[in-house]
């Protein structure tokens, strides 16, 4: 076993760990949090999208133990009232996806000078979406950045 | 498994010499290329690692006068937020926005890229373009390999078993001529088809082909035509250069066929509008 330390959602957090344990494990089968969600397994759909060190990550392709001494952030630490304008622009359907992309998400709304060279779109390539068609996500992200800007726009 | 994460360089390179002969750690950087289907992979959950990511003075991007200096552990992220990269070396920047996605482009690095060895990278074709060279170190030495010297077959390279890539430099040079183009069934989240990436300075022409032999693939053939020869009129006109260069097959994300015919497409497009402008008097 490996002993494995690291800041979750703002705790620190300490466990022995399997080495061969990717972080997603660790999250949702040593610490039960299940909110983060495995879909491919291979880095494609992002529905395992965490924060580290503040930059998105596939949980499925991160060894346990470059967690240490990180700082990870998961769905579990998103207040309920954040998911306010992705829910107003019909952006989740049956669910998957929606851990990784609110993540994704608020990656783009906390860091809006993104969007001076990457759009939305591109930011958001990472989360594959099986039922929206895409356009609802989209529109939440960019209502959710114009308000944390203070500048109406999108939700009316 | 036992994962090594030692803080220092000189104890990472310790680990790496303390091995017997055929039995290697694996050294990882962001483990992008290892985890993939993970789970199923219970054989390889046996062997050591030795994690890179303590090792803070392979971090980040580094300038130089001579020099632009990819540390181990530079992620592709790191390469797209540095503006000057985006200057000096574009390629760099639009072939890392093409791998994978931020989820990916945060973790991966541009020296997994090298030593992971696929012949389908995003990375390595346009580092092989900018002639770079991989900085390959070991408890007894430390030495430099072009980049297009260090394959010597698929997924095999001249980099011995104690040795670490600990960084990838890039000749400051300006470039009258540089392209990277990517073929792959969407334009996110894929692998490429066929990929290629020219550059020309006064080093002269810099062509490299990806997924259409078992490494990525620098062209000299291609690149001599194009210095000596008349200037392309047709896809058609690189043919016979490009066959002595590459040797693309079918396998199950597209076809020699296509690869043949698409690069050729792609390569033309790249070169022609230069090409065509340097058919001036005296040459």
């Amino acid at each position: 076993m490996l002993e494995l330390a690291f800041t979750l959602n703002g705790r620190p957090a300490a466990l022995s760990v399997n080495p061969a344990a990717r972080l997603l494990d660790v999250l949702r089968y040593d610490l039960g949090l299940t909110g983060t969600k495995e879909g491919c397994g291979e880095g494609e759909c992002g529905a395992c999208t965490v924060w580290l060190d503040g930059l998105p990550a596939d949980a499925c392709l991160v060894p346990a133990y470059q967690a240490a001494g990180r700082d990870v952030r998961t769905i579990e630490s998103v207040a309920p009232e954040r998911l306010r304008p992705l829910l107003a622009s019909g952006a989740t359907q049956c669910g998957a996806c929606t851990p990784g992309v609110v993540m994704t998400a608020l990656w783009i709304v906390e860091n809006p000078a993104l969007l001076r060279s990457h759009t939305v779109r591109e930011l958001m390539a990472g989360n594959i979406c099986r039922c929206t068609g895409y356009d609802g996500i989209i529109e939440g992200v960019e209502a959710a950045v114009a308000e944390r800007m203070g500048t109406p726009g999108g939700a009316s | 498994m036992n994962v090594y994460r030692p803080a220092e360089l000189d104890e990472a390179l310790e680990r790496m010499a303390s091995r017997p002969v055929g039995d290697p750690l694996l050294p990882v950087a962001g483990g992008t290329d290892l985890l993939v289907h993970w789970p199923q992979r219970l054989d390889e959950h046996e062997r050591d690692v030795l994690d890179l990511q303590a090792l803070d003075d392979l971090r980040g991007v580094r300038w130089s006068e001579d020099w632009l200096e990819l540390g181990a552990l530079a992620s592709y992220w790191d390469v797209i937020v540095d503006r000057r990269a985006g200057e000096e070396f574009p390629l760099l920047a639009r072939a890392a926005r093409q791998v994978g996605a931020i989820q990916i482009q945060s973790r991966g690095t541009w020296a997994g890229n090298v030593v992971n060895g696929s012949p389908a990278a995003d990375g390595v074709p346009v580092l092989m373009a900018y002639d770079a060279v991989v900085v390959l170190e070991s408890r007894a030495a430390r030495r430099t390999v072009p980049l297009d010297a260090f394959y010597t077959g698929y997924r095999r390279s001249v980099r011995q078993e104690s040795e670490l890539v600990v960084a990838i430099r890039i000749p400051r040079r300006s470039h009258e001529l540089q392209q990277f183009v990517k073929v792959g069934p969407r334009r996110a989240q894929a692998i490429a088809k066929v990929g290629l990436a020219v550059t020309r300075s006064e080093a002269g022409w810099r062509v490299v082909a990806v997924s259409v032999a078992p490494t990525v693939r620098r062209c000299p053939t291609v690149e001599r035509r194009l210095e000596v020869g008349p200037p392309p009129r047709s896809p058609e006109d690189l043919d016979e250069a490009l066959t002595a260069d590459v040797s693309p097959i079918d396998d199950f994300r597209s076809t020699a066929h296509y690869r043949s015919r698409v690069l050729a497409r792609v390569l033309y497009d790249a070169v022609r509008e230069d090409a065509r402008d340097d058919a001036a008097p005296g040459r």
